[in-house]
C-alpha cells in the first residue's frame, strides 16, 4: 500500500510532528514499507477466528476500588519541562 | 427577534450527552484517590501521568456502577466488553489518548421516562451508556502566559449517557436532566452536582420544518454548567438556527460553546481541523466479561428506583400523583417517608407531615434529611397521638413538634404530657367543667333552650378557657349538646 504525501501531512499533523520536504519523503517511504510488511498478515486465512484485542487470553483482570499508593506531588512534577510549585505549565492553550 | 409564526414552522430536535462522574474511591484504571478539592497534582500516579511502561487496570466498582445505570434505564448489558483508545493531543490528557469504549458500550439502548410540569409523560430513548475516564483540568488564567494543568481529575471514572434525538423542547431536555440526576443519586453512583462538574451535559441541537422526516444538521453545544443554562443554550440555538434557515444560510455541523454571561453560543472549531480520533481497541486492558452471576449480584444490590417508589406511593399508600412526585424528588426524603409509613397507617397524614413541617424545617436550616433530629418512628408516634385525639394538629405542629426537634430522646406523648397538652376527651373529667360553665351561665342556658342556638359557641369558648385549651372539642360539643337538649 502506497502512502502519499497528503496522508503524511495529515498523519503528521495529528501526531503533532513536523517534517521538511526531505523528511516527509523519507517518512513516506518508511510508512509504505511498514504497511507493506504488515499487509503480509492479509495472506493468513482468518475465517471463523474470533478477533482478539490483547495478546493475553486473560479476562476480567480488575482492581477492587481501593485507594493505593500515589506519586508524591514533587515526584510527579519532577520531569515536567515547565512547572511551578503547584502545576504543570504548558504553552497557553486558547479555548 | 423571530415572530412566533416563523418559529412555529420549525421543530426543535435535541439529543443530550451527559457525563456523570462516578462516586468511586479510586480512579478508573489506577488506584489514585478521586477525592475532590485537594491541592493540585496530589492525586497522581505514573499511570495518570502517562509514563511509559505503565499498565492500567480496570476498577471493578466503576463497571458495576455503569451496569446499575444500565439496569435502571432498561438497557441491554453488553457481556463482552473491550475498551478503546480515543487519540487526541491536549495538555490535560497526558497519555495522548483517552481510554473509553467505542464499538461495544457496556449499555446499549434503554429508555428514560420523563414527566413534564403539566403531568404529561414521554419516553426518551437512549443510544448507549459507556465507560471512560475524565481528563485533567486546564486553567487559562488572565495575566498568565502559560496554561496551568492539574491532573487530580485525570482518570476519574465517568459514564457517558447518550440519548437519541428524542426531545422536542428545552422543557423536555430539562425534565430529562432532572430524571438523570434523580437516577444517579438514587443509585448512589454520582452526586449529580452540575455546578461542581460531577454531572456535565452537551446538547446536540438541530431544527427542521414541521412535518419533515429528515433532521437538520446538528450543532453540538458545550460548556453549560447548570440545568438552567442548558435550557438557555438550547433556546438560543433554536433561534439562531431558525434565523439561518429563514435566511437560506447553510447550517454547518460544528461544536459551539455557550457563554453564560451573554446567553449566546460561539463556534469552537472550524471544519479544517475536524477531529480524527483514530479509535482502536486498547491493547493494555483485557476484556471485561459480565457473567450471569455478576449481573444477578448487581441486580440484587439495586435500590428502589424513583419511578418504583412513585408507583408504590400512589398505589399502595393512596397518595396523589403530585404528592408522590414531591416525595420521590429526593431519595432520602422518599426513604424517610417510607420508613414513617412502617409505623403508621395514616399514609396521607405522614405525607403531609413530611412535605410540610419536615421539609420546611430542612429548607429553613439548609439541612439534609440525615441531619433531621426526629426519627421516622417518633414522627409516626406524633401522627398516632393526633389520630387518637390526644392532641390537635395545631397543638402538635406548634407546640410538640418544635420540642421534638430540640429533644432527641423524649417521645411525643411525653412532651405532650410534660407540657400539659393532652386533650381532655375523658367524659368523666370534662363533665365537672361543663357543669360549672352551665351553672355560671344559667340565664344563657334558658336563652339557649328557648331557641338561641348560637350560644353554643359561647359555651364552648368557656369550656375551652376553663380547660386551658385541652378539652377535646368533639367530646365537649357532644356533652354540651346532650345536657342542653334534654
Amino acid at each position: 500500500m502506497k502512502i502519499d504525501l497528503n496522508t503524511v501531512k495529515k498523519i503528521s499533523h495529528l501526531a503533532r510532528l513536523e517534517f521538511n520536504e526531505e523528511g516527509a519523503e523519507k517518512i513516506q517511504k518508511d510508512m509504505t514499507q511498514i504497511l507493506d510488511w504488515v499487509e503480509q498478515l492479509n495472506e493468513v486465512d482468518t475465517i471463523g477466528i474470533e478477533p482478539i484485542t490483547t495478546m493475553s487470553s486473560e479476562v476480567n483482570v480488575m482492581r477492587e476500588d481501593v485507594v493505593g499508593e500515589h506519586l508524591s506531588h514533587e515526584a510527579g512534577l519532577l520531569n515536567a519541562p515547565q512547572r511551578d510549585s503547584d502545576y504543570f505549565r504548558v504553552p497557553k492553550v486558547l479555548e | 427577534m423571530l415572530s412566533a409564526e416563523v418559529k412555529n414552522k420549525y421543530e426543535l430536535v435535541i439529543g443530550l450527552e451527559v457525563h456523570a462522574q462516578l462516586l468511586t474511591q479510586s480512579k478508573m484504571y489506577t488506584s489514585d484517590s478521586t477525592e475532590y478539592g485537594n491541592l493540585p497534582n496530589t492525586h497522581i500516579s505514573v499511570i495518570t501521568l502517562g509514563h511509559p511502561g505503565t499498565l492500567p487496570k480496570v476498577n471493578r466498582k466503576a463497571v458495576e456502577f455503569a451496569i446499575k445505570m444500565g439496569l435502571a434505564c432498561d438497557c441491554e448489558i453488553t457481556r463482552h466488553n473491550i475498551f478503546a483508545r480515543k487519540n487526541y493531543f491536549y495538555p490535560d490528557l497526558p497519555k495522548g489518548y483517552q481510554i473509553t469504549q467505542d464499538k461495544n458500550p457496556i449499555c446499549v439502548g434503554g429508555i428514560v421516562p420523563i414527566t413534564m410540569p403539566d403531568g404529561s409523560k414521554k419516553t426518551v430513548a437512549l443510544t448507549r451508556i459507556h465507560m471512560e475516564e475524565d481528563a485533567g483540568k486546564s486553567m487559562h488564567l488572565a495575566g498568565e502566559v502559560d496554561t496551568l494543568v492539574d491532573f487530580n481529575r485525570a482518570g476519574v471514572p465517568l459514564i457517558e449517557i447518550v440519548s437519541e434525538p428524542d426531545m422536542r423542547s428545552s422543557d423536555e431536555a430539562y425534565a430529562y436532566l432532572v430524571e438523570i440526576k434523580k437516577l444517579v443519586r438514587y443509585l448512589d453512583i454520582c452526586d449529580g452536582n452540575m455546578e461542581e462538574g460531577s454531572l456535565r451535559c452537551d446538547a446536540n441541537v438541530s431544527v427542521m420544518l414541521k412535518g419533515s422526516t429528515e433532521y437538520g444538521k446538528k450543532v453540538e453545544v458545550k460548556n453549560m454548567n447548570s440545568f438552567r443554562n442548558v435550557v438557555r443554550a438550547i433556546e438560543h440555538e433554536f433561534e439562531r438556527q431558525v434565523e439561518m434557515a429563514e435566511a437560506n444560510i447553510e447550517i454547518i455541523s460544528e461544536t459551539r460553546t455557550f457563554d453564560a454571561a451573554t446567553g449566546l453560543t460561539a463556534s469552537m472549531r472550524t471544519k479544517e481541523d475536524l477531529n480524527d480520533y483514530r479509535y482502536f481497541p486498547e491493547p493494555d486492558l483485557s476484556p471485561v466479561i459480565v457473567s450471569e452471576e455478576w449481573l444477578e449480584s448487581v441486580k440484587a444490590s439495586m435500590p428502589a428506583l424513583p419511578r418504583e417508589l412513585h408507583h408504590k406511593f400512589i398505589n399502595q399508600y393512596g397518595l396523589s400523583e403530585y404528592d408522590a412526585g414531591v416525595l420521590t424528588d429526593s431519595k432520602e426524603i422518599a426513604l424517610y417517608y417510607e420508613e414513617v409509613c412502617l409505623f403508621t397507617k395514616n399514609y396521607k397524614g405522614a405525607a403531609n407531615w413530611v412535605m410540610g413541617p419536615v421539609k420546611s424545617y430542612l429548607n429553613e436550616l439548609t439541612l439534609h434529611i440525615s441531619d433531621f433530629p426526629i426519627s421516622a418512628k417518633s414522627l409516626a408516634e406524633l401522627i398516632g397521638i393526633i389520630d387518637e385525639g390526644k392532641i390537635s394538629f395545631s397543638v402538635a405542629s406548634q407546640k410538640v413538634y418544635p420540642e421534638m426537634l430540640l429533644s432527641k430522646t423524649k417521645r411525643p406523648i411525653e412532651i405532650a404530657q410534660d407540657l400539659n397538652l393532652i386533650q381532655e376527651s375523658d367524659e368523666g373529667s370534662l363533665m365537672p367543667i361543663i357543669e360549672t360553665v352551665l351553672s355560671e351561665n344559667a340565664a344563657k342556658v334558658v336563652e339557649y333552650r328557648s331557641g338561641k342556638k348560637g350560644l353554643m359557641a359561647m359555651f364552648m369558648g368557656q369550656v375551652m378557657k376553663k380547660s386551658q385549651g385541652k378539652a377535646d372539642p368533639k367530646v365537649a360539643t357532644k356533652l354540651l349538646t346532650e345536657i342542653l337538649e334534654n
